[in-house]
């Protein structure tokens, strides 16, 4: 069953002043329960505008959003429901973080659910523990870790609220290859933990190409392409064409198709290896 | 809801009055105040009224943007109309109550003083509104300039007004983000007492402070890397020069005075 659904979205910012912009443009599409999405598009494309569109943060100038088959502006109630039921996680989380130790910042969203303190504490001590922070570093002021420890701990902060899905901005934008990993890692476990599900805006296309199981391109304020990764890649040309990039992997191999060698077109680093071998067990390398 | 603020907003555009050099938007803007507070009648105040609407008019601003930066000062309007209603000594008594007496020139009074109010913020918007936070600092240096004499840091108070107009929208979008970002973590603004609300602030202005610490020290580094010197000896990339546009406008201002004063020595 389709956990989101997207029908018609559009948005208007600031409409009726010269700063008028159309930031969404009829987008529809649908994210079933355990789904794993990635998210592309160039700057400015309107994904940050979806995304906080999910959660009810921005309400659709038209066309609706369903959580659960619901229109989650149906009530005032609802609307709050949907946001510990869509967590999102903006982008640069980190300088959001205002609390005077680690536990108490992760703590803010359980404690606004009205959950019980127990409940609060088990939440807290196992989004810790989930994304690889210490018993210690919890008792911490989060200004005193490191960029991407404080990262760790806005995931944490919105992990610890227990959403059916994890809406996540751009979350490995500026950190060193070590923690991309690690954030990327803290995020699979917590889909597979929960059985949740992930949407997740990036611009590399790496990453999203491993993970994801379906991706959505936006470009100019509309959704171009909605398909699996295999899909999506195989237009390696439009989505150049878009200023979008493909993953190394794939423009190897295009390139060695463009040189005479039928390759299948592959996106991941495995499947090109598998590819590779396959041919060479076929005595053709 | 933060993007409502219209304090300082500048409304691109190419009338008129956008085009007139912000040194001479700054001169009328003065002139028009003392031509407001020399008015006294009923006439000067329709020329002065006159003379502001004819300006919007030209500026090509839209309505609605004036009457919405009128909005938050309301209260202040309100207030004094009241006071002047009933605190004002008069000989045409038209009714009272409780002891309070409202006269006939209580009423002229109180509606000169909300009237001067709404002018005088409307013309001040409308310099704000076809001049960019840039320009307007320059013509403030230019105009200041004189007091440079004295060894008054005029250069360096108008670099600190353009950093702080530069970043209002910054730390306007910025304080977006961070309410946006604690409403997705469930924190609530809206409902509660008092003390509740004022509680709810803290989420927000923590990070908003450290980022406006962490904006101003990344500033600072990079200003000094470049060994800014503001002032002595630096040249302008846009020099100020007044066109046709701003002796007319001159020529218009003074007349406004002028006809004001006229009108106030007889007292019509």
């Amino acid at each position: 069953m389709a956990i989101l659904e997207i029908a018609e979205l559009t948005h208007v910012y600031s409409a009726g002043t010269p700063f008028e912009h159309l930031a969404l443009d009829h987008v529809s599409f649908s994210v079933e329960k355990g789904e794993f999405i990635g998210v592309i598009g160039h700057t400015g494309s309107g994904k940050s505008t979806l995304m906080q569109h999910l959660n009810g943060l921005l309400k659709p100038t038209s066309g609706k959003v369903l959580l659960g088959g619901r229109d989650i502006w149906s009530d005032k109630a609802f609307t709050r429901q949907a946001r510990f039921r869509v967590g999102l996680v903006f982008q640069y989380p980190e300088y959001q973080l205002f609390e005077e130790t680690v536990y108490r910042d992760i703590a803010f969203g359980p404690k606004n659910m009205g959950l019980t303190p127990e409940e609060i504490d088990r939440r807290v001590r196992e989004a810790a523990a989930l994304v690889g922070l210490s018993e210690e570093q919890l008792t911490m002021s989060p200004f005193d870790l490191s960029g991407g420890q404080k990262r760790r701990v806005a995931i944490a902060g919105v992990i610890a609220m227990e959403p059916e899905v994890l809406i996540l901005d751009e979350p490995t934008a500026g950190l060193d290859p070590a923690g991309r990993e690690g954030i990327l890692g803290n995020i699979d476990q917590f889909r597979r933990k929960k059985h949740a599900t992930v949407m997740m805006v990036s611009h590399s296309m790496n990453d999203v190409a491993k993970m994801a199981d379906r991706l959505l391109v936006m470009s100019g304020a509309k959704l171009v392409m909605n398909g699996t990764p295999n899909e999506v890649f195989q237009q390696a040309k439009e989505l150049l064409e878009m200023g979008l990039d493909i993953p190394e992997v794939t423009r190897i191999f295009l390139r060695l198709r463009e040189m005479g060698l039928p390759v299948e077109p592959v996106y991941t680093v495995e499947q090109a290896q598998a590819s590779l071998v396959r041919r060479k067990g076929e005595g053709h390398a | 809801m933060l993007k409502d603020i219209t304090l300082g907003q500048f409304f691109p555009g190419n009338s008129f009055v956008h085009r007139l050099d912000p040194r001479t938007k700054l001169v009328m803007v003065v002139a028009y105040i003392v031509a407001l507070f020399m008015a006294g009648n009923w006439l000067s105040y329709l020329v002065a009224f006159g003379f502001l609407a004819y300006s919007i008019i030209i500026s090509r601003i839209p309505l609605k943007a004036i009457t919405r930066g009128l909005r938050p000062l309301m209260i202040i309007m309100i207030f004094t109309g009241v006071l002047n209603i009933f605190f004002t000594d008069g000989t045409h008594v038209i009714f009272s109550v409780f002891g309070l007496t409202v006269t006939l020139e209580g009423l002229e009074r109180a509606f000169f003083m909300v009237t001067r109010i709404m002018m005088l913020v409307t013309a001040t918007f409308l310099m704000t509104y076809t001049t960019s936070p840039i320009a307007l600092t320059d013509g403030l240096e230019a105009l200041l300039g004189p007091l440079k004499k004295l060894h008054m840091p005029v250069h360096e108070l108008s670099m600190m007004m353009c950093i702080a107009l530069r970043f209002i929208p910054t730390l306007i979008e910025e304080t977006d983000k961070i309410i946006s970002a604690q409403k997705a973590r469930g924190a609530d603004f809206e409902t509660g007492n008092l003390m509740n609300r004022v509680k709810a602030m803290v989420p927000i202005l923590v990070p908003l402070f450290i980022s406006a610490f962490r904006r101003a020290d990344e500033l600072a580094v990079a200003m000094e890397c470049r060994c800014y010197q503001g002032g002595e000896g630096r040249t302008k990339m846009k020099l100020l020069r007044y066109h046709r546009g701003d002796f007319l406008a001159f020529s218009a201002g003074a007349l406004l005075i002028a006809a004001v004063a006229i009108l106030r020595s007889f007292g019509l």
